[in-house]
């Protein structure tokens, strides 16, 4: 592995190959603010509130760093005013789905996004996809997994694997920023009567 | 759907994961739509997990995981055939069959669906039933040419 050479906030660091901004900045303690990263999961880029400004070669721009490869005499800067201004505008629009989810009101709180800006659409899931991935990823079980498109997107459990598999695992459960994973899992367990929802359901 | 010619269709691909669209393409167009069955005999056969069939199946218009009707309208809301009065058109076919965009109805002879253009500008406003095109239609002629299909 070879060691490449960059800077984060003006601080020198050495980064390894492969790396992705977000862990470059993490391994020396600059804290990048993330609801879709995973360090046990593949790099995803879905929510885009790690955005951070790169230079590079004299000029300037905003890159998701969680899906940035760290790269020689590059310059990252992790707080400006434009990516205050592009993380409000994310944050805000991520709180038309989930004004009240816990993260988001810590983050937007820091940046002064105004949840009300845009009209409200509450599906709840701000679509990380940390749900989908950790049950593809980690555990192989793919009981999880997103239906539709665009707009209309949204997570969908398989309701023969959840019966099967999901109570005794639940471990996708703390990922969700937005508790509309657990939404989605009771509004499963409503339709097939063979899918636990509370301790007293199992014997 | 017959269990033995999804799995002949399945064969025909080698049960390759990768021919996963093409399977369900075939499925589909074999079908009309794409029943749990199907869907859940290709998770098995071809070793994909549910989750990302159905991923697939509802992310493409041109799968359907409901029963389709056995004429399927596209009526254009281009933008010629909207000039040319496609919404009296579109009327004329949701009062003809009691169904609306996005529907099929419960003997399941038509689905209906608008579509943005179908290439023939000229002949608007244009319709096209089970790949066949109307053109040039007024409300009363929709009406008639739908009464052909059985």
């Amino acid at each position: 592995m070879s060691k490449i050479l960059m800077k984060i906030d003006g601080k020198e660091i050495e980064a390894e190959e492969g790396m992705t901004v977000l862990e470059a900045a993490r391994t020396v303690g600059v804290n990048i603010p993330s609801l879709c990263h995973h360090d046990k999961l593949e790099p995803y880029g879905a929510c885009r509130i790690c955005t951070v400004e790169a230079q590079k070669n004299g000029r300037s721009r905003l890159v998701v760093s969680c899906v940035y490869p760290v790269e020689k005499n590059l310059e990252i800067t992790t707080r400006s005013e434009t990516i205050d201004r592009a993380r409000r505008t994310i944050l805000e629009l991520l709180l038309s789905h989930a004004p009240d989810s816990e993260p988001l009101r810590i983050l937007a709180a820091e940046y002064g996004a105004d949840k009300n800006r845009f009209e409200k659409e509450p599906s709840f899931c701000i679509h990380c996809g940390l749900c989908v991935r950790y049950c593809a990823e980690i555990k192989g079980l793919h009981a999880v997994g997103f239906i539709n498109r665009g707009s209309k997107r949204e997570i969908n459990f398989v309701p023969e694997l959840v019966a099967a598999e999901c109570w005794s695992c639940k471990e996708c459960f703390p990922l969700c920023p937005t508790s509309a994973l657990q939404a989605a899992y009771v509004f499963t367990a409503a339709q097939v009567s063979e899918i636990p929802v509370f301790e007293g359901d199992t014997d | 759907m017959d269990i033995n010619k999804i799995d002949q269709i399945i064969d025909g691909h080698n049960s390759e994961a990768s021919s996963l669209i093409q399977v369900l393409l075939e499925i589909q167009s074999e079908n009309r739509w794409l029943p749990r069955q199907a869907l859940e005999r290709i998770s098995e056969r071809m070793d994909v997990p549910l989750s990302r069939i159905q991923h697939i199946a509802t992310f493409y218009k041109a799968f359907s995981l409901v029963p389709k009707g056995r004429h399927e309208i596209h009526i254009c809301m281009g933008t010629a055939c909207h000039v040319r009065g496609a919404q009296n058109i579109l009327n004329a076919v949701e009062d003809h069959t009691g169904i609306k965009p996005g529907e099929t109805d419960l003997a399941l002879k038509f689905s209906l669906e608008t579509v943005n253009c179908l290439g023939c500008c000229a002949l608007g406003p244009v319709i096209e039933v089970d790949g066949q095109i109307h053109g040039k239609l007024t409300p009363p002629e929709t009406a008639e040419a739908l009464k052909k299909y059985e």
